[in-house]
Parts: structure tokens; sequence; C-alpha cells
């Protein structure tokens, strides 16, 4: 299990939550089991979103959440 | 429109070319006679990228009609290094990174150059007045006007 | 001589050697954007809207195409139909459907055989438009009886009752904020409001683009990104990605606003409607203004406490923004970034991306992050003032560091915020005196940086000299950098690398050169390219010598038996290795291909000294410093050029720069004689200091350095104003006759 830090208006979507424990091993994992959880979220985790893993952007849907202490899910970046 | 012949004299060579009485130096240049280097910015007279001299006269080729050249000496970017011999605002451009993306570098070099033939010992601030017509986005001036002043340190050492 | 994390030794990076690519662009050879011509080419002009919204009731294109010399006109009928989602908006922006969202919109275009011809062509193209009410502010276009700019233009995230120009919606946070507020001694409520500004490229657009029937097609142009040019022509007009050739011009400045397409499309639908002649569209200035770029403006509410020593116990922000006529307000970065140089107890953030009838934002350099700069450093500073403490000791207070909680959730790795700014407060200027009239201001600023996307290609010559491919287009002396870590990692001289900027033929997938990627991604993947060749030499030397390949290093440009037990053999250079490479196995080359990790954040922070005029609130800038953590400096100059020239631009959106709009929606500055960004006399010289706390993500250290320095200029200027003159700004520009009505006011009141 590990506990993903929504932004707080995604509670909406949630029942009221900011952090959920999800059941997964990596990135995908994660997404694909707050979807399934919360289908709410779908259309907006569809959309692009940044997973951070212990302060690390995460570089791709097969980096590892196995062993993470901290998950946040935060809007895409890129820059100018 | 019918075109115009224009015979005129580009970085010491005689060139011709047909010109629309409505196409300015710059196009007809870079157009006209594929000296590509003048580079249009603004097409207002606002920027500087399009710095060529005119007779000796710094002017902006985008303000300046084709047509207008007929008999006349234009002098532009890829008239400055004498063979592989670099102009020494060229050399310090390079030396002090005085290019980012260097769009207007080669209005600038044209602009400097001028201004170092009448004042060879200018002050910062007659560089930074002289070339405020010549707009840089990237780099702030600050390594512009550095390669610029020590150019004209060591132009005038040479000339010495 | 410095040494990188390993303790080895550096010969070249830190060093300064001329640019590769420089001869080129001090004599004119480069060649930008407009600067190439094809045989058969015609030129296209494009047909914009003169209304900020209006329904699109007809166009006739008959006395156009009547015109000889015409070859091809297209409008919106000419592309395909169904898309959905950014390249709905990507396509809708390229050419406008039913109606035209903003000033300069695109209507139509046309290609004929001369500049000329096109242009009158244009003018004789007939648009009958139906004028339809607009909105251009952001205050104004976030209110329930707005305009309506486009009906289910919401996203999910928008909460249902939400004003109709909503478009995202996004709120984040973490701690008690009214527990933080309660505990504070000073709380200050303050409101704040940036314009829109373009990140003025001195070159404008420029593309020349070929598309057969066959559906091929091949395109020059000034790009940032020549992957996502080829992406996004491809999804507008319904093209197979790899039948676009994509080959990316020198690019005369980008700053983001050269990721994304405008034009690009039209010369490709052109060429397709012309029978597969090329044809070359480049922009005009007033273009450049009316119909790309610009960036976000920004309304802006902060609240923080603070105790009398200067402890900062919960903020709350709630920011909006319009990005034009479609989504993408970087409301979110805004907000990550604006309180993120401080440990907070508590904070919340709430924004709105809201939709105006402006054309649709594109990235400028750190998006986002310099508008909540200005709110929270100028009110941080007001607050100073007010307890009397000193405003870089609050910051230090403050400052987060490694293993803190971000202001926007996770928590920080590596990151230099402390060093730089006990270097700011040590740096001489900081103790230079100052006259009447003339304060000092200071503000931190912070970028991300990103990584991205990357595939580079490295291969020996069979001179032992090494080419490196990369699709990072080259702004501002990336291939210098590259081509040092590339000879650092190979051990061979700086001048032995080539680093080629290549199309999109040769590479796979790289995003564009942003969010101050280049360095650290391109070269992090040259470094792993380099060492994949490094190895192969060493198998080859091993077979020449007859040992294990795990006998042989590499040391100097040259393979070497490792330890006495490996045999007595002369090192083996790499010319050696590559004059014989065709008789041992072939071609050697490395190649990387991933998405970086480790792209590590900046912080910097600068201080500022003004001037203001009191008859004329002019400000002038006396003296200015950058400090800025650059991870590790690969090439000081480029890195000082880039603190240099964003603290110029966040200077120009400070005091000067801003998109005017009249009663019409019109744009009223679209010239650089109106749209005034600094030239060489309002500037002093910038002074820089480079911190470097290395980046443990990067093979030497490197953080991406590009973004950061545009943002700390807005709020510094506005606190070094409040110093010189005693009036506090709170929306930008700071021009002349705002700062004057400002002290007029001040005086009176
Ligand atoms: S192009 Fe001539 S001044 Fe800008
Ligand atoms: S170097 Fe880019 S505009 Fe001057």
């Amino acid at each position: 299990m590990v506990t993903v830090n929504l932004w707080s208006s995604l509670s909406r979507f949630t029942g009221g939550e900011t952090a959920v424990e999800v059941e997964a091993d990596t990135v995908a994992g994660v997404l694909d089991g707050l979807k399934a959880a919360y289908p709410g979220l779908a259309p907006i985790l569809d959309t692009g979103v940044s997973v951070v893993i212990d302060g690390e952007m995460a570089t791709g849907r097969h980096a590892s959440v196995a062993g993470a202490t901290e998950v946040f899910l935060m809007q895409r970046m890129k820059g100018g | 429109m019918s075109k115009i012949h224009v015979t005129t004299t580009v970085n010491g060579d005689e060139v011709e070319f047909l010109a629309d009485p409505r196409e300015s130096l710059l196009d007809c240049l870079r157009d006209h006679l594929g000296l590509t280097g003048s580079k249009e910015g603004c097409g207002t007279g606002d920027c500087g990228a399009c710095s060529v001299t005119l007779d000796g006269t710094l002017v902006c080729s985008c303000l300046v009609l084709g047509v207008e050249a007929e008999g006349r000496q234009v002098a532009t970017i890829e008239g400055m290094a004498e063979g592989n011999e670099l102009h020494p605002l060229q050399r310090k451009f390079l030396e002090h990174a005085a290019l980012q993306c260097g769009f207007c570098t080669p209005g600038i070099l044209v602009a400097a150059k001028a201004l170092l033939e009448k004042t060879p010992d200018p002050t910062e601030t007659e560089v930074r007045y002289w070339l405020a017509g010549n707009l840089c986005r990237c780099t702030g001036y600050d390594k512009i006007i550095r390669a610029v002043l020590d150019a004209a340190a060591e132009m005038r050492q040479e000339a010495a | 001589m410095a040494k990188d994390e390993l303790g080895e030794t550096l010969h070249l990076v830190g060093t300064r050697p001329l640019r590769p690519d420089g001869l080129d662009k001090v004599t004119g050879r480069a060649r930008y954007g407009a600067d190439v011509s094809m045989p058969g080419m015609l030129w296209g002009a494009v047909v914009r809207s003169p209304h900020a919204h209006a329904r699109i009731v007809k166009i006739d294109a008959s006395k156009a195409e009547a015109l000889p010399g015409v070859k091809a006109v297209v409008t919106r009928a000419d592309f395909p139909e169904g898309l959905t989602g950014e390249n709905w908006n990507l396509q809708e922006n390229t050419m406008a459907g039913e109606r035209a969202l903003y000033d300069g919109h695109a209507v139509a275009a046309v290609a004929a055989t001369s500049a000329l011809r096109a242009q009158e062509a244009a003018r004789l193209i007939e648009v009958e438009y139906e004028v339809l009410p607009h909105v251009i502010d952001v205050d104004d276009a976030i209110r329930p009886d707005a305009p309506v700019i486009r009906e289910g233009a919401a996203d999910a995230t928008v909460p249902e009752g939400s004003p109709p120009n909503v478009a995202r919606y996004i709120e984040f946070g973490h701690g008690d904020t009214e527990a933080g507020f309660a505990a504070a001694d000073l709380v200050r409520e303050r409101s704040y409001k940036t314009e829109a500004t373009h990140q003025g490229y001195i070159e404008p657009h420029a593309c020349l683009g070929q598309l057969g029937a066959d559906g091929k097609g091949e395109m020059w142009v000034c790009t940032q990104g020549q992957w996502y040019i080829r992406q996004m022509c491809s999804s507008v007009l319904g093209l197979e990605a790899a039948q676009l050739r994509v080959t990316p011009s020198e690019i005369g400045g980008g700053f983001g606003g050269k990721t994304t397409i405008f034009m690009e499309p039209l010369s490709l639908a052109l060429s397709r409607k012309a029978g597969g002649r090329p044809v070359k569209i480049v922009m005009t200035r007033s273009e450049v203004l009316r119909a790309t770029g610009p960036t976000a403006s920004a309304s802006m509410d902060v609240k923080i406490g603070m105790t009398k020593d200067g402890m900062i116990t919960a903020a709350h922000a709630e920011f909006r923004m319009q990005g034009g006529a479609f989504p993408g307000a970087p409301v979110d970065m805004a907000l990550y970034c604006a309180f993120a140089p401080y440990k907070l107890p508590a904070a919340q953030h709430i924004g709105y991306d809201v939709l105006a009838n402006r054309p649709k934002c594109a990235a400028y350099r750190a998006p986002g992050s310099p508008m909540g700069a200005f709110a929270v450093e100028s009110l941080i500073d007001e607050m100073c003032r007010e307890l009397g403490l000193d405003a870089l000791e609050v910051r230090l207070k403050n400052a987060v560091k490694e293993g803190d909680r971000a202001s926007y959730g996770p928590t920080f790795g590596s990151i230099g915020l402390v060093e730089t700014l006990e270097a700011a407060k040590s740096h001489p200027n900081l103790a230079a005196p100052l006259g009447p009239n003339q304060g000092r201001g200071i503000a931190s600023g912070f970028w991300f940086n990103h990584s991205g996307e990357t595939s580079v290609s490295l291969a020996i010559s069979e001179d032992g000299t090494v080419q490196v491919s990369v699709g990072t287009p080259d702004i501002g002396g990336s291939r210098a950098s590259i081509a040092l870590m590339t000879a650092e990692t190979v051990g061979i001289p700086y001048e032995d690398v080539r680093v080629n900027v290549v199309e999109t033929g040769a590479l796979g997938v790289n995003e564009p050169t942003h969010g101050s990627r280049a360095t650290f991604a391109s070269g992090k993947a040259a470094v792993v390219a380099a060492r994949q060749a490094i190895a192969e030499m060493c198998r080859r030397a091993a077979a020449e010598w007859g040992i294990d390949p795990e006998a042989v290093e590499w040391a100097n440009g040259a393979a070497q038996p490792a330890g006495p037990n490996a045999g007595k053999f002369p090192p083996m250079g790499i010319e050696e290795i590559a004059a014989k490479m065709g008789s041992t196995g072939g071609p050697i080359s490395g190649h990387h291909e991933s998405v970086p990790e480790g792209a590590g954040a900046s912080f910097g922070c600068h201080v500022v000294d003004v001037e203001v005029d009191p008859e004329t609130g002019r400000t002038t800038v006396l003296r200015y410093l950058v400090v800025q953590d650059a991870g590790r400096a690969i090439h000081p100059s480029y890195v000082e050029g880039q603190f240099q020239g964003g603290a110029a631009q966040g200077i120009g959106w400070a005091l000067n720069e801003a998109y005017i709009y009249g009663e019409d929606g019109r744009l009223q500055n679209a010239v650089f004689l109106d749209y005034r960004v600094p030239v060489a006399s309002d500037l002093p010289m910038i002074d820089t200091q480079i911190v470097e706390v290395p980046n443990p993500g990067h093979p030497f250290g490197v953080r991406g350095v590009g973004e950061t320095g545009i943002t700390p200029p807005l709020p510094a200027i506005a606190n070094a104003i409040e110093a010189a003159a005693g009036v506090r700004m709170r929306s930008l520009p700071m021009s002349p006759p705002k700062v004057l009505a400002a002290i007029r006011a001040a005086r009176e009141g």
C-alpha cells in the first residue's frame, strides 16, 4: 500500500480525502488504482499529471513506488 | 508593378538586381542577392537587426527602399571580416560570449563598427546609447557592451 | 581545478572556450528560420481577424484566387475535423473555425509566387464577421455574466456552478492556516496584478513547409523543438508523424514561445494545395505580438502571517490567470512556485485558469513563477518593513533546505537556496552606498527545471574525433556545454567534438529546449552515450591485446591495461582505435534514450538598486546583482548569460512591458516602438554570482539555469521602488505615469 497525496481540490472525487491508499508498485499502478477507486479522477489523470516520489519527479509509468515514503500528485510540469 | 533595375555596390562588389519599388533594401539584400546575414526583426526601424551602412552611414535597411541603393555603397555583415580574418569586434564578441541566439549579432556588429569608426574611444554610456536602437532579447547587453569596449581598446592599440 | 562529485579532476568542465557555432553567427552565415529558400518556392501570407470576438459569417476568396500568381488559399475547411483536447485547441488557434477568438486570430491563408503578391492576395480575401461581445481583463472574464468564450471549455477540475470562463481549477495546501494566522503578530492581505508580456525573441516565427499529395513532407523552421512541431502539425493536419521531416534552423530566441505551433501547419496545408510546392511563411513583428506567445496576465490575492521576529506562520494565495481564449494559463505553476523558497507550517493555494479574448498563451521562461513571486515577494518585503526586519535575514530564517517540505507538497532533495542567500548577503553590492531617491530591493526566485524525453547519439569518427547528435536546438550555447561534457568524459580536446542539432529523421523523439533542460538532459544523455562508446573502445583494445575487456580501463583518451596483472601494453589512444575500427568490428558509437531522472531545482536571489525620479516617476536601474545556483557551471560565460538575460527580461516586465488593449479589444501596441523591451541604454551592467551546489542527478552536477532568473526582478524592483520613493506598487508595469501617480497620491494622502 502506498499513500498518495492529492491536491486538495481532487478531494471532490475521493469523498473528501486528500491522501488515499492505493495498492501499487509503480506509477502506472498508482494511477490505475486511483482511477479504479475514484472514477471521477480519470479525466484529470488522463490529461496528464506529474507524480513526485520522495521529492523526485517520476520519469515514467514504470517508476517504482515500492518502499516510497512519500508520493505526491501534481499538475504536469514543463517549462519555457 | 513593374520592376526597376538597380546597380549598386555591396561589400565592394558591383551587383545588379530587379526590385519591386515597394521592396526594402533589406528584402533586396536577402531575397535578390542572397545576403541573408542582415535580419528582419521588426520591419519598422525599431530593432536594428537589419543594420547596414549606406555610403558609410548606419541605416536600418528595412527603412530604405531597394531602389534607393542605386549607385550607392552598401556594407553588410557579410563584408565585415577580411576573408578569414575576423574584425576585432567579431573576435571580441566570440571571446566575451556576447551572443546567445546570435540573431541580433549581425546588426549589432555593423552598428558597433560604425560607432568605433567615428568614436574610437567611447565610454560605456556612449556605447549603450549608440546601440539603443539594436535590440537584444537574450543577453541583457552586459557582455555586448564589454565586447565593444574591449574591441575598441584593442583597435586603439593597433592604431597607435 | 574543479572536481566532480566523485572527486575526479576536471580539465574542461568549468572553462570558457569559444562556442562552436560562433564563427557562423558573427559572420552572418548562420541560417535562421527565414534565411533558407527552395526551388519552386511560394510565399504565404495570413489573413487575421481584426476583431477580439466575432462569428465568421462568410469567407470569399474569389478575388484573391483570380490574382495571377496565387496558387492556393486555405481556410479551416481544409483541416480535418473531429480533434479533441489540446489537439483541437492547437488546430483552432492555428486557424479559426466558427469564430475568431482574439484580435489577430488567423482566419485564412494564401500562397503566391512572391511575398508581395501573397500580401496583396491576403488583402483581397473578404471575410464577413458578426462582431460579438468580448472580454480582455482576467477579473472581468471571471465574472459570472462575462461573455462566454467557449461553452464546455471547463475540464473536470472545475466545480459545478463556476463562472463560465473558468477552464481549470486547482486547490492545494497543507497545515492549519487559521491557526497559523492566529499565531502571527502581523497578518497582511494584499492584491496584485501583472500584465501579459511577450517573450519578445528578436527573430519572428518563420517556416518553409512542403507537403505532397502522398502525405510526405518536410519543414525548415525556427523552433525550440522539432519533434513538437512534427507531432503538432501531424495531429492538426491528420498526417503520419514519421512522414514529416522537421529540420530546426538556428533559432533567434524562444524563451518558451517557440515550443508550439502557430503558422507552421498553414505552410503545409498551402503546399499540399499548391501541388506540393514549398511555401515559406515569415511573420511580421505585429503578427508575432498579436498572434503568438504571450504569457498570461494575473490577478492575485495573497495573505501572510508573520511573527515579530520574522517567522512565517501561514500563507494563503488565490490566483486568477487568463491565458487567452484557450485553457493553459500557468496558474498551477505560479502557485507551486509562489512560496517555494519558504518553509511554511501551513499554506493554502487556490487557482483559476480563465479564458479571455486574447491570443493563446505560450510558455515564457519559468511559466507562472514571475507572477507568483511578484505577489509573494512584494508582500514579504512590505511586512519586513512594517516589522523593522531585514528582508534578507527573514528570507534566510524561513529558507527551505534539503529534507524540508515544499510549499507545493513534496520534500525537497538537494537544493541551494541558503547558499544562494548567503552569497548575496556577502556580495559587495549589498554594501554600496545609496543616495537620495535611491533604494535597494531584494527578492528570491525558484524554478523546478524539467527533464523530458531525450535521445542522443554519439559516433567516433575515423580519426578519433567525436560527433554528437542532439535534438535540443542551441539557443544560448548548449552546443558548447554538451561538447565540453563529452570531451571531458572521453578525455579528448574540446575542439575534437562536434555537436550537431539534428532533424526529426535522425533521432528518436526529443522534447524541445525548454524547462532549462538542454544542458541537463541532452548533456546527461551525451555522457551516457560517451560511456558506451568508451566501453566498446575498451573491448576493441582488449581484443587487440588478447586480454579480458574487464582488464582494460579508459583514461586520458586512451585504453590502458588496468593494473599490473592485465599485462604490459602501451596505452591505445582513441585515434588508433578509431583508425582500425573498420577492421575490428565496424563503427563505434553510443546512444542514449530516456527521460533522465534528477533535474535539480534552481533558486536565485536578486539585489537591485534603483533611483526613482520624483518629478517624472521614472525608475532607473543603477545596479543589479543575480545570484543563482547552477549546480555546476559547465561553461560559466553562458550561465552568466542566462542569468543576465533573465534579469533583463524581468526588468522589462517590471517597468515597461505590457499588452495594451483598446475598448474594442484590439491590441494597441503591436510594434516594438510601443511594446518597449529594455534597450542597452536602459540597463546597467548586470553582476552575476554563480553558486554551485551540485545536483546529484547529473554526472557533472548541472542544474538548469535558464528560467529562474526572470522571476525575482519583478518583486525586487517593486521592493526597491518602495525603498526609494516610499510607494508600494502592486500592479505591473511600474511605468512612470503609474509610479508618479502613486507618489502624488502619497504626498496628498
Ligand atoms: S528589421 Fe529593421 S529595424 Fe528591425
Ligand atoms: S543574442 Fe539573441 S537577440 Fe541578441
